[in-house]
């Protein structure tokens, strides 16, 4: 079991909720005892979400839609969360949009969106809470991004790339905020059983979203700022990382 | 957006029969339908034994395990809405800690609520409870049109009826509200009736002093003449707090960490035989046979002893098993059960596992199973001399008006099946109604001639 932990009462901002891998998260948060609210762009699942949320762990659990390419819109979407949970402690941004990487070589609206829905939409909507949190000087950010970050491959570059830069953002923003206590973790997780990759052929290691979520939120317990989930994708990418270029340019990955 | 399929086999729990097929599984309660064009069949926890969450050939079965959301809780009614691919094992660890219990459990906890309101199951407590259907108090469907709607006892009732115990095929069951029992503890209070042969288990299971809430009997399927029916019957109720040790007492609604492991291999062909079954079966019986005072036993062994191991259909191995579960009605249900066992112990099927139930009256579900009478259940490895001889045993049981649990069946025919279920006409007006063309369809469906005018 969980122990509620000294933060167990906090508002926590799950955003891209209503992903498998969020969903894990938003259970694990429940059962320490954090008010939710939950951001998405589906109201129908948002809703069903939150209500298996507080009828199985008697928390409050909110919710609104949330669309990340409608960037104007960030800052009215911080001020509602904060204003109907009271506060806000703590945030999670699970968005993630692998989009298709074939498509996106041939129309710019794809690459566009991949880029926007990974890196663009993270950096001003996260920019927003982490002034916040950085003025509040307590709290937590939490942001997902992929080990397809840490080097570009011919099959998913387009999508590698954003989160590449959110990486970088975020561990910058991680420099910044380090004096003031609050924390910035980064996730980079492996393939997850998720509707992202249900069906593609020769995926290897594939991870329950519920046990990946679940250790999101146990980065918090632990001091480590990036983390790889489930941990032996760390060693994976550091042989990926480590291979030449010359040889990793010729290589089908 | 599509959602993605995995091109695949697709089997029941018994691994028999395979059917090459797709799946996809949605996350969203609104990707739960049906696909463009093409039969589908909504497939929970594949559970079944046979092929009744398996597609036809190449069509698509929709998994439905990630639309388990928990919507609303009641209890002041014991009433909890859920999505109905969650599990009654999540109702369990959800309501037991708060002091409820699922009014009818089945032999599995691993199963999901549509498969059990699709299959309409019972529990060891079906003479006193009826089974699962009864204490549904609203289904919402997905029907083939892509319209949804809600049906219930009083609200369309024969869309209910026909859902409870239909097997999938009226509408995807999208969720479902149903009613839960207050208990006091996480215990059962058991006891054990060594039954020599079948004339004493059938005089146990008559005697209303012997009865309890939940009453079983495990039967030893290999023992023949002057022991045939060799048995232990078993009786067991929700403990209250008066009847646990002290120790437990403080903390009765405590459920027990989950312990599963895994049977970690298939077993070859020969690992079950009529000599290793016979004495496994020895064993059972004089270890079980011993428990004659009562005692005290936790909810998860008395209720679900198999799912302790996880996977434990591996022990059939790679070809599977095929489990025969018949009823026959109470006039001659002695007379059936006593020449279905004679047959298996004469062609020694090594039947591991083989239980003996007494059954209520149904309840208004046109294919719903259980009935006022006796079932029984043998499992029986996979060779091929099977499907014959289960025909002859199936044939037999029809003629004493018995008939075959569909979610467990993988062999029958039409006739026989038809003979089993005569208000079969009744459920198929209802389908006819809200799916004319069969778009949800099964292997089931299919090979039971059930797509009739198609």
């Amino acid at each position: 079991m969980t122990q509620p932990s000294a933060s167990a009462g906090q508002p926590v901002w799950i955003l891209g909720a209503t992903s498998g891998m969020a969903r894990g998260c938003a259970i694990e948060l429940a059962k320490r005892g954090h008010p939710l609210y939950l951001s998405g762009r589906d109201d129908e699942e948002l809703r069903r979400l939150a209500l298996d949320l507080s009828v199985r762990y008697g928390v409050t659990v909110h919710h609104g839609e949330f669309d990340i390419e409608e960037i104007d819109s960030h800052a009215d979407a911080l001020k509602q969360v904060i204003e109907t949970c009271g506060g806000l402690y703590g945030v999670v941004f699970a968005i993630g949009y692998l989009g298709d990487h074939l498509k996106a070589r041939e129309e710019w609206r794809e690459a566009n969106a991949i880029i926007v829905r990974n890196f663009t939409g993270a950096v001003s909507v996260l920019g927003l809470a982490a002034n916040h949190l950085e003025k509040q000087a307590d709290g937590f950010i939490i942001g997902v991004t992929s080990v397809a970050a840490d080097r570009g491959r011919q099959s998913n570059y387009p999508y590698g790339a954003p989160k590449a830069g959110l990486s970088a953002w975020l561990a910058g923003l991680r420099n910044r905020l380090a004096p003031t206590g609050v924390r910035v973790i980064e996730i980079k997780p492996g393939y997850v059983d998720t509707a992202m990759t249900y069906g593609l052929p020769g995926l290897f290691l594939v991870a329950d979203p519920n046990d990946v979520g679940r250790d999101i939120v146990r980065a918090l317990d632990k001091s480590r700022d990036v983390l790889y989930l489930p941990g032996f994708w760390r060693l994976i990418m550091l042989i990926i990382r480590s291979v030449p270029e010359p040889i990793f340019k010729k290589m089908k990955l | 957006m599509a959602l993605a399929e995995l091109q695949t086999q697709i089997t029941g729990w018994g691994r028999y029969p395979l059917h090459p097929g797709r799946l996809n599984r949605p996350e969203k309660i609104r990707d739960l339908r049906l696909p463009e064009s093409g039969g589908a069949i909504a497939r929970g926890q594949g559970r079944a034994y046979g092929d009744a969450a398996t597609p036809h050939d190449n069509e698509l079965a929709v998994q439905t395990e990630r639309l388990n959301r928990f919507l609303a809780w009641d209890p002041m009614a014991g009433l909890l809405t859920l999505e109905a691919g969650a599990t009654l094992s999540e109702v369990i660890e959800f309501a037991a800690p708060r002091g409820f219990f699922p009014r009818v459990a089945p032999g599995t906890r691993l199963l999901s609520i549509g498969g059990a309101i699709a299959a309409d199951v019972h529990g060891k407590n079906h003479h006193h409870m009826g089974s699962f259907g009864s204490h549904v108090s609203e289904i919402e469907l997905t029907l083939a049109s892509g319209e949804t709607v809600v049906c219930s006892p009083r609200e369309d009732a024969e869309l209910f009826w026909a859902t409870v115990g239909g097997m999938g095929l009226t509408g995807f069951i999208r969720q479902a509200s149903i009613q839960l029992q207050p208990i006091d503890s996480v215990w059962v209070s058991a006891r054990h009736y060594p039954c020599a042969n079948l004339d004493e288990a059938f005089r146990i299971f008559e005697d209303p002093l012997r009865d309890d809430q939940h009453t079983v009997a495990w039967v030893d399927a290999l023992a023949s003449g002057p022991n045939l029916g060799r048995s232990v019957v078993m009786a067991g109720h929700h403990a209250v707090r008066d009847e646990l040790p002290p120790h437990v007492a403080d903390n009765a609604l405590a459920l027990k960490p989950k312990k599963e492991r895994n049977f970690p291999l298939d077993l070859p062909a020969w690992a079950l035989n009529p000599l290793s079954v016979k004495m496994f079966n020895a064993l059972y019986y004089k270890t079980q046979a011993a428990k004659t005072a009562p005692f005290v036993c936790d909810i998860e062994s008395f209720f679900f002893p198999l799912d302790a191991i996880g996977q434990w259909h591996r022990l059939y191995g790679k070809r599977g098993f095929a489990q025969f579960q018949c009823l026959i009605p109470r006039a001659r249900a002695h007379e059936g059960v006593r020449e279905i066992l004679e047959r298996a112990a004469k062609a020694r099927k090594a039947s591991f596992l083989s239980v003996l139930k007494r059954l209520g009256p149904g309840n208004p579900a046109p294919l719903s199973f259980p009935d006022d009478g006796y079932t029984l259940t043998l499992d029986l490895p996979y060779n091929d001399k099977l499907p014959a001889f289960l025909g002859e045993l199936t044939d037999r049981l029809t003629s004493y008006g018995g008939r075959l649990y569909l979610a467990k069946d993988a062999f029958a025919t039409p006739e026989q099946f038809r003979i089993g279920y005569p208000q079969f006409d009744q459920w198929l007006a209802v389908k006819q109604r809200v799916d004319p063309e069969w778009r949800i369809r099964s292997a089931l469906s299919q090979r039971l001639g059930m797509e009739v005018g198609q």
